[in-house]
């Protein structure tokens, strides 16, 4: 088992020297593969070790840096209170927590929350992102560095359904989409800061996807296609124009993006070109999005199947119906992929098996809407009213 | 003379962390947009957070009338000083509980103060909650409204009608909320005491509307067709398809729904306008919020309050506050409504609803 695991380390470097392998600092963790680095995979027989009450709805993934999850939700009649946490991942303990108000909108669709956008972290810092546009930058241990209002600075950049890109950060930049059909923006901000390092007009149109990281360049999606953006500077490096999905984001491996994209369509973008591999009408991504383990993809497409084909030319080679609906994304460790229905059925798929096999399932009997995350042998997954880590 | 003493200590010390503290909140209030100040308000904040309990109202008040960005500054610093605080039993309750009474202190700070006496002494929370009744905050006023609504949930399942029915008007004469007015509303309803929902939330019904104007492409948008240069009631213009000329409308809908498609049918790519005269009792600073999920644009007077060629992504009551500066007299409000091209169910929809109110929510009704 063990070159399989240096296999996938090697695929995926991670963003930050501060950041170790068993880190899950963003949404879809390392560069936002969807895929853990570590060598010490939670395999399948998990349980909960512990579950935290949470006072506040949230869809955002928890993320782990070191021994610390980090955690938003939002609460309060309009759901304006913000709150980040952190716990504890050994034992579930709250190290702090803090209470912001949001500046921006907090008008969302009910099967969404203000506390959308999972938080990432440099290692160093904790940058919490809300669908109002509040944005958070903490140290580790809670102190306040800066914050942003973004609808605040940028009056008409809101959605009414709200919002729920999470931003990236690389090369002490963070990358905020704030993508909706009125004030479409990116920005690319100073992590000591606070401040502006780029401002971009994008495509105005609502978009729910989350940029990955592709070969130090950040990949933001929309309607439109798919751009590679020099996360210092904001400068194209590439861009795709063949449209893309707006709700399931891009899978990514240290030689390829696969995009939701008329299908699924997997590029080599390098400086000045994007060119394309091949494309798969069959591999169509639902909300959730699709990763790559090995010399596979996974793709869940809107039936709530889970398809696996080859990166080298879209090929699929089972399919394999889980319990649905799901509208988090997969996330994958060793053999194995983990994914949460909105029913609470938390599934383990055993992708060695010949036609894929669910060989167990966790009843957390809770909606769940959120995408795991993974760090130490544990997985962490969070409802509108619990954390839980499974071990 | 000893106690002389260390009272003038005290002061003075008072006196030292004051003064110690007002540079770091002048520092925190002077952020504002795309992170301007962030790095001196990073220092202030640290220097904050290392002040004693005592101070706590200080750093409260630092957040009278500062902006949005700095409240949440000052709301950070607040939890993490109290944190400690209530940890080591150092809250000082009373001064804090005194920063609450004191309604001259902006809500914002006024509702962080009573967060923390719900923390640390949460039997002295509930003491003070009927006293938030007709509190300045909508926030605040959450607090006794749902115990006054609980009282009457109470009173009506030992059948005791009249005495419910009198707790429900009691909150409902304070509810802010949507939320908790529409509880109440039906509750009462219920018991044969319909309210009027309009007047409590201060919606405008009765307007002037004009279209079809075209929105082809949502061009319309952008375009300055008649009325945004002349409000002439008794004039026709060219429209799309028809001609376009002005239409008294009242709106029958509890919740203010001003609906195009009644009078001028379902009809698509297209901009109406509605128009009407908010007469003020004073000149007084107030509100116009608006709910609507077409592409919109509002004016106050013949000024332009906002624009947002949003559509079909949802509407709801207050969805955008704008504040605003009402004249003593005739004001003149203009609203742009753009229905877009798309065909689904849920984007039939060409509305608004509009209120008038001041910043916690209290409607202000136009001189009859």
């Amino acid at each position: 088992m063990k070159p399989f695991f240096n296999l996938l380390s090697s695929l995926i470097l991670l963003p930050s020297a501060l950041l170790s392998a068993a880190d899950w600092p963003q949404f879809r963790g390392p560069n936002a593969s969807a895929v853990s680095t570590e060598t010490k995979a939670p395999g399948p027989k998990l349980a909960a070790a512990w579950s935290i009450d949470l006072p506040g709805r949230g869809l955002s993934s928890p993320i782990v840096v070191g021994d610390k999850v980090f955690i938003t939700c939002s609460s309060g009649p309009d759901q304006a209170n913000l709150h980040v946490f952190c716990f504890s991942a050994a034992d579930g303990k709250k190290l702090w927590e803090r209470v912001m108000k949001a500046t921006g909108r907090t008008m969302a669709h009910n099967k969404t929350s203000v506390a959308a956008p999972t938080p990432c972290s440099d290692g160093k810092r904790v940058f919490a992102l809300y669908s109002s546009n509040d944005l958070f930058a903490f140290d580790l241990d809670g102190n306040l560095l800066w914050l942003r209002g973004l609808t605040y600075d940028y009056s008409n950049a809101s959605n009414s359904l709200g919002m729920s890109s999470s931003p990236v950060v690389l090369d002490e930049t963070l990358v905020v989409q704030s993508e909706n059909d009125s004030e479409s923006i990116a920005v690319g901000i100073d992590v000591v800061t606070g401040k502006n390092r780029w401002k971009k007009e994008r495509p105005k149109a609502a978009n729910w996807t989350s940029a990955v990281v592709y070969q130090n360049v950040v990949a933001l999606q929309s309607s439109k296609g798919l751009t590679g953006v020099n996360p210092k500077t904001g400068e194209i490096e590439w861009d795709y124009t063949d449209g893309a999905g707006t709700i399931p984001s891009s899978a990514v491996t240290q030689n390829a993006i696969y995009v939701p994209s008329n299908g699924l369509t997997a590029l080599a973008p390098e400086r000045g070109a994007a060119s394309q591999l091949w494309r798969a009408a069959g591999l169509k991504p639902g909300t959730g999005s699709p990763l790559v383990i090995g010399d596979s993809i996974y793709v869940l497409n809107g039936t709530g199947v889970l398809i696996k084909a080859s990166i080298a030319n879209g090929d699929e080679a089972w399919k394999l119906r889980l319990k649905g609906p799901l509208s988090g994304s997969p996330v994958a460790a060793g053999q194995y992929i983990y994914i949460v229905s909105e029913r609470g059925d938390f599934q383990v798929i055993d992708t060695t098996a010949k036609e894929g096999e669910v060989i167990h399932t966790i009843e957390l009997n809770d909606t769940l809407l959120c995408t795991p995350a993974i760090s130490n042998g544990a997985i962490f997954v969070r409802s509108d009213k619990k954390l839980w880590k499974l071990q | 003379m000893k106690a002389a003493l260390i009272s003038c200590l005290t002061l003075s010390s008072i006196a030292v962390q004051a003064a110690s503290l007002s540079a770091p909140l002048e520092d925190i209030r002077a952020v504002n947009r795309e992170g301007s100040g962030n790095e001196k308000a990073t220092r202030a904040w640290q220097q904050l957070t290392q002040a004693d309990p005592s101070t706590l109202p200080e750093v409260l008040a630092g957040m009278n009338g500062a902006n949005p960005l700095a409240e949440n500054w000052l709301r950070a610093a607040v939890g993490v000083i109290a944190d400690q605080a209530i940890l080591a039993k150092k809250l000082p309750i009373e001064s804090v509980q005194a920063f609450l009474a004191d309604t001259k202190n902006s809500s914002a700070p006024r509702v962080v103060a009573f967060d923390l006496i719900q923390r640390a002494q949460p039997e002295l929370a509930e003491k003070i909650t009927p006293s938030l009744l007709e509190d300045p905050s909508s926030e605040l006023r959450r607090h006794p409204v749902s115990k006054l609504l609980h009282a009457g949930d109470e009173e009506l399942a030992q059948g005791r009608k009249d005495e419910a029915t009198n707790a429900y008007l009691k909150a409902m004469n304070s509810a802010r909320d949507e939320d908790q007015i529409k509880d109440l509303a039906k509750k009462l309803k219920d018991l044969g005491k319909p309210v009027d929902l309009p007047k409590h939330f201060g919606f405008l019904m009765d307007w002037k509307l004009i279209a079809p104007f075209t929105n082809v492409e949502r061009k319309g948008f952008d375009t300055e067709f008649p009325p945004e240069k002349e409000i002439k009631l008794d004039a026709s213009y060219p429209g799309k398809n028809a001609e376009a000329k002005w239409i008294d409308f009242t709106s029958k809908d509890e919740y203010g729904q001003i609906d195009f498609n009644k009078p001028f049918t379902m009809l698509k790519e297209v901009t109406g306008y509605a128009y009407t005269e908010f007469d003020s009792v004073e000149a007084r600073d107030a509100q116009i919020r608006l709910g609507c999920k077409d592409g919109w644009k509002v004016w106050l007077n013949g000024e332009l309050l906002f624009a947002r060629d949003e559509y079909h992504r949802g509407a709801k009551l207050d969805q955008y506050k704008l504040p605003v500066k009402l004249k003593k007299g005739k004001n003149s409000i203009l609203v742009k409504c753009c229905q877009n091209e798309q065909t689904e169910s849920w984007t039939v929809e060409w509305q608004f609803q509009l209120r008038v109110c001041d910043d916690t929510g209290t409607a202000i009704l136009a001189k009859k």
